[in-house]
């Protein structure tokens, strides 16, 4: 079942148009991989998901986004925002906050008032979906920006998943970290899709393979090919796909 | 040709030395003018200095609490007038770099900047003084919070410039409001650059005379009240430095002693504040 439908996107930055009349149908509790060379629009697709692609004053979005039967443009953009997480290339902790309230943050910011029990437990759960309860538990007033790379990342996870997003966009999470904590984050998206729907923007090949159940090729802008990632990655049905996968370029 | 490479080390040294004793140099009008305060002024420091009045003339043990007390409450208004006003100014440069009013408001915060101090005090003279009939504390801390201005303006838009926007988007994408992200997230990542913007400006100002000869006046007594005149400690030294009486010339050295030592520790604090407080992305 679709939980969000893209439909025919378009993007564009004054003269130059990154997003060429998109459209797919996201499934519910899913991973969904969006892979394809730079430049090819699919961070830009990611972000007028969650509006902010309104942060750059030239972009113009034509099309629609639809989740559950709400067309996103049509709401306001905190309230979207809130529905739906975002995790970016870099491990982006807020420096002056510690790793408790880092993960609170969704709340604190937005002055939604809970308890502190229901706070607590709410910091607990989101780390441990994130995987990193057991390594934080002890120095949750230190600050986040002390941990790894890869804690980082799954901090910034945390803080995502804490807010009980319906979806997560996942911006190359893992394209700033070593192999190591790369694996670590990929492991935790295939745990996650049991509770969340997750969308992922990857230019690696292999991990699109290893992590989604659904991939979506993007080139120049445009959508090539959209459908179930065993097929696409065994039998692509378009001739740029296959030599996308294969190296011929990207 | 070894002389020639011989002349070159020769040189190489002389310009080296040079500039080794310019260096050093530059050094000493500073410790000679901290020395001869310390000489001159630490005779008048006691207990009275601090706590008592000004003394009628011809009566021993005067002190400077009226001129210390005025100089707080200026550069207490100074600071609650100059530092939300340059805060937002300096966020909405940082925030809009390339748009028509931030050059405008850049360019007019520079000029600020190069004016004479008394035209300030001229200014706000006839804005202030002349309307409300009264020379007034509160005309002292607006001349000397316009001439803030300019320099928590500057510090506000380059600390913030500094600081990465994936903050912001992170903020952003959390669905908190641009200006809680702004106020909450942005704001405190580049505390420590703002603060020390403001205890420089601060003691910039803590030394001016100028712009307080016709808005703040002077006063002989205790003042705290923001619409009468007060005295401050520029102002004190001024007159009692360019009086005929031995007694006074004591009080004015006295004076410049606290009034540099209060600069250099604003100043001192403002260098160990960006390295305490700096943040880590």
């Amino acid at each position: 079942m679709a939980i969000l439908s893209i439909q025919n996107l378009c993007v564009s930055f004054q003269e130059n148009m990154a997003v060429k009349n998109v459209s797919m149908d996201i499934t519910e509790k899913k991973v969904t991989a969006i892979m394809g060379p730079s430049g090819c629009g699919k961070t830009t697709v990611l972000r007028s998901i969650n509006r902010l692609h309104e942060l750059s004053a030239h972009a113009r979005v034509a099309g629609r986004v639809i989740l559950r039967g709400e067309d996103l443009y049509a709401l306001d953009a905190m309230l979207v925002r809130r529905r739906i997480g975002m995790v970016f290339q870099r491990p982006n902790p807020f420096p002056t906050m510690s790793i408790y309230d880092n993960v609170a943050a969704g709340y604190l910011l937005n002055g939604l008032r809970l308890d502190r029990r229901e706070l607590d437990a709410l910091v607990e759960s989101s780390l441990r979906a994130a995987a990193l309860w057991d390594e934080v538990k002890d120095s949750l007033r230190k600050r986040g920006t002390f941990l790894s790379g890869g804690q980082q990342q799954r901090l910034c996870i945390a803080r995502a998943l804490a807010l009980r997003p319906e979806i997560m966009l996942l911006d190359e999470p893992t394209s700033a970290l070593d192999p190591k904590a790369a694996a670590s984050i990929e492991e935790l998206i295939v745990r996650l899709k049991d509770s969340v729907t997750i969308l992922l923007v990857t230019h690696n090949i292999a991990q699109a393979s290893r992590v989604s159940d659904f991939t979506a090729f993007m080139y120049l802008g445009e959508l090539v090919e959209f459908g179930l990632s065993a097929k696409m990655f065994t039998a692509p049905g378009d001739k740029r796909t296959e030599e996308y996968l294969t190296g011929k370029f990207g | 040709m070894r002389g020639a490479v011989y002349s070159r080390q020769i040189m190489d040294k002389i310009f080296f030395s040079l500039v080794c004793f310019f260096s050093c140099l530059s050094v000493l009008p500073l410790i000679l003018i901290l020395g001869y305060l310390l000489v001159k002024g630490l005779s008048a420091l006691n207990w009275r200095f601090f706590v008592r009045l000004p003394q009628p003339l011809g009566e021993a043990g005067g002190g400077i609490a009226n001129a210390l007390g005025g100089s707080l409450l200026l550069l207490g208004t100074a600071f609650a007038l100059a530092v939300p006003l340059g805060l937002l100014v300096g966020i909405y440069l940082s925030e809009n770099r390339k748009s028509r009013l931030a050059g405008y408001a850049r360019l007019s915060v520079e000029i600020l900047q190069g004016i004479p101090s008394i035209v300030i005090g001229m200014v706000i003279y006839s804005w202030l003084v002349l309307p409300l009939k009264s020379f007034s504390a509160l005309a002292g801390g607006a001349a000397l919070g316009l001439m803030m201005l300019p320099v928590i303006v500057r510090a506000a838009e380059e600390t913030l410039k500094l600081i990465p926007s994936a903050l912001k988007e992170a903020s952003l994408a959390l669905g908190v409001p641009y200006y809680r992200t702004i106020l909450r997230v942005i704001t405190p990542a580049g505390l420590s650059g703002i603060v020390t913007g403001i205890l420089l400006a601060l003691a910039r100002v803590a030394g001016e005379t100028a712009p307080l000869l016709f808005t703040a006046f002077g006063n002989p007594f205790w003042s705290f009240h923001l619409g009468r005149p007060v005295e401050s400690l520029p102002h004190l030294i001024f007159y009692y430095a360019t009086s005929p009486y031995e007694e006074w010339h004591r009080l004015a050295w006295g004076a410049s002693f606290v009034l540099v030592a209060g600069v250099l520790f604003l100043n001192v604090s403002a260098k160990l504040l960006t390295r305490r407080w700096r943040v880590q992305f």
